[in-house]
């Protein structure tokens, strides 16, 4: 008999497919669907897998007798707005990885926990999941009146949505440095690199400190929440010790802390270096799980069908 | 098309790509004396803008002395003739920095992106021309791709309503030849729809060579700055580009004594030094290193104790591109722990 939660996956693209080979690994979430509104390698991939597939949208899932208690959004903002509501509707829970910000903001280790029975959940930006739990560490021990992140990512990992709405990224990003980050004013910026081979995804986060700061306690708050997140994203690591500069006039007498951050990524369905790409999709599974914990598993209609999974690893064997 | 009807029309950077040389520390009455002694000398386009572009007042490229939009308004409001032009590189800038420039007066929108990344910029030109501006593309990095791959990324700008796209050395890397195939590979792509333009920097002293083959080779906006001041060792400045093309008989409508007496009276009084080819400056363009990283690398040098040609040579082997300067501190750290290593094993 199953206690998982089950789900379904909408946007059978690089990131639903990563999405899913890491949600099959959870112990609180079962896969059952993975939708899109046209046939595509990413719903064969998951037939293959024994997931029931198909092109027929969120119309084909909601006519689903059993519907899922957690979808997992990875389409386009466009798309995320219109199926909110009828989720909502429907009682089921959304992780929207998508940048449309219906519901709050959420970086696991940083605010999950204020969000628990939230019915929509958005993952932000890779930025923000990146560089966010940083500056909040930084700013649970000494005031930061401002924050920066600057985020580096290789060019092949950076997809069409993205680039035509970069701003986007630099606005969501920047406002949940300042709302999660707890700074009042936060700044984004990221550069594209096409080098090959493609670069690992850096990111460096700067934060004001005041003159008298605790260099000690900010590298010790750092290092906890850098091993907070490696438990969802083992490619998660400190390049260097965190750097402190001397105050300086010019940064209205306060000091500075930098912090390096490299993130490789699983190499599930993408690339290592897409590090990017695979924090949004882990810090998803991530806050599923959390969700799937809390909600009543369904486990009548679960055990009485042929279970996806169970199905799949019988193909794969 | 718009643009310029001239064979050559010079745009002025020296109060944007001078911005770094000035480590962002312009002030007011230096932005507008500038303005006005250019704008006297018949310099049709002046840009004003922190280094990195509207929007670039950080920790990561230097906090802005006066906030980039109040240096923009000063400007235009000093300008009788010259159009302002502001830069913006999508990712550090945002739209709303361009709405805002605009109604400080720039009439110029030049979006820069690197040299393959072309697309991240369609939104800005759309706004751009939907504000009433001209505009120009400005592919960083150059000699980073191809000329094949350069005119790809052109037509996308152009597409998106740049009406001049320029291939920029950023590095001062392009040798003569290589500068020439890229002004040639744009100008067969996007010649029938838009102008083609170049911006050179003296890292190996081609700055003004690479200039007068663009122009040979079809391009009719061409970038300079007083004095050479710019990233790198500078750019190439603004009055050597008058005399040279006066020299040529191609008409630039720009005075040549104007020129020379704003560079010699007006920015050479406050050049923090004058900048020119030395060591760290050669590396770059030899290993092809963005020219923005010089300063920044020799801060890290300094902090750190390492040498700031390797830090640059090291940024050239790595690929880096504009806007990643947090990666010069980066290998700083690396270069100063490497060195550790090796006293240890000395011992």
């Amino acid at each position: 008999m199953s206690t998982k939660a089950l789900a379904a996956i909408i946007g059978p693209g690089n990131i639903g497919t990563d999405l899913l080979a890491k949600l099959r690994r959870s112990d609180h979430i079962e896969v059952g669907y993975m939708v899109g509104v046209v046939e595509s390698d990413g719903l064969s991939r998951a037939r293959d897998l024994g997931i029931e597939a198909s092109s027929g949208g969120l119309d084909w899932l909601m006519s689903r007798a059993t519907l899922p208690q957690i979808v997992f959004d990875a389409t386009s903002a466009k798309a995320h707005r219109a199926a909110a509501p009828i989720l909502e509707e429907a009682g089921i829970v959304a992780i929207d990885l998508t940048p449309a910000a219906v519901g709050p903001l959420v970086c696991p280790p940083v605010n999950f926990t204020e969000h628990v029975a939230a019915v929509n959940i958005n993952m932000i930006s890779c930025g923000a999941q990146a560089t966010v739990p940083i500056v909040h560490a930084v700013s649970s021990v000494v005031p930061v009146p401002y924050a920066e992140v600057v985020a580096s990512v290789a060019s092949k990992s950076a997809g069409p949505g993205t680039r035509a709405n970069i701003d986007e990224f630099t606005h969501t990003t920047s406002r949940a440095v300042r709302e999660l980050g707890g700074t009042a004013r936060g700044k984004a910026i990221i550069v594209l690199n096409p080098v090959e081979p493609p670069m690992i995804m850096r990111d460096t986060i700067y934060c004001a400190i005041p003159a008298d700061a605790d260099h000690d306690a900010i590298t010790a708050s750092v290092r906890r929440r850098v091993a907070e997140v490696q438990e969802y994203v083992p490619g998660y690591t400190l390049r260097n010790d965190p750097q402190y500069d001397p105050p300086r006039e010019s940064w209205d007498d306060h000091g500075r802390v930098t912090v390096f951050i490299e993130v490789r990524g699983a190499g599930d369905y993408l690339p290592e270096y897409a590090g990017n790409l695979d924090i949004m999709t882990s810090a998803a599974a991530r806050v599923g799980d959390l969700v799937a914990s809390r909600l009543a598993p369904l486990v009548e209609e679960v055990a009485q069908q042929p279970s996806p999974n169970r199905v799949s690893e019988e193909a794969a064997s | 098309m718009t643009g310029t009807h001239r064979p050559v029309r010079l745009t002025d950077t020296t109060l944007r790509d001078g911005s770094h040389a000035m480590q962002h520390q312009f002030t007011e009455a230096q932005v507008r004396a500038t303005v006005h002694a250019l704008d006297g000398a018949g310099v049709e386009v002046i840009e004003v803008s922190h280094g990195d572009g509207i929007g670039g007042s950080s920790f990561n490229y230097g906090f802005s002395k006066v906030e980039d939009i109040t240096l923009v308004r000063a400007a235009a409001e000093e300008a009788a003739q010259a159009k302002i032009a502001i830069l913006l590189v999508p990712g550090i800038g945002t739209m709303d920095d361009l709405r805002n420039a605009r109604e400080a007066g720039a009439s110029v929108a030049r979006i820069a992106t690197h040299c393959t990344e072309a697309d991240v910029s369609i939104q800005h030109f759309g706004l751009a021309r939907s504000l009433g501006m001209e505009t120009v593309g400005f592919l960083m990095m150059s000699h980073r791709t191809t000329p094949e791959d350069l005119a790809r990324q052109g037509r996308i700008m152009v597409d998106a309503g740049c009406e001049c796209v320029y291939a920029v050395d950023s590095a001062g890397a392009l040798v003569l030849a290589e500068a020439e195939a890229r002004i040639k590979a744009l100008v067969a792509e996007v010649g029938g729809e838009a102008q083609v333009g170049f911006h050179g920097h003296q890292n190996l002293s081609l700055g003004v060579a690479n200039s007068v083959l663009a122009f040979q080779s079809g391009a009719r906006q061409i970038d300079g700055s007083l004095c050479a001041l710019g990233a790198g060792a500078g750019n190439s400045p603004t009055e050597v580009l008058a005399a040279t093309f006066d020299h040529l008989g191609v008409e630039t409508g720009v005075d040549v004594g104007g020129v020379l007496e704003a560079a010699e009276e007006v920015v050479r009084p406050y050049l923090p030094r004058w900048p020119k080819a030395d060591r760290t400056a050669i590396v770059q363009g030899w290993a092809g290193v963005y020219s923005s990283f010089l300063l920044h690398a020799e801060h890290a040098a300094e902090r750190y104790g390492v040498p700031a040609h390797e830090i640059l040579q090291r940024a050239g082997e790595a690929g880096y591109v504009g806007g990643q300067e947090d990666m010069l501190i980066d290998i700083a750290l690396q270069l100063s722990q490497e060195r550790d290593l090796s006293a240890v094993g000395a011992r």
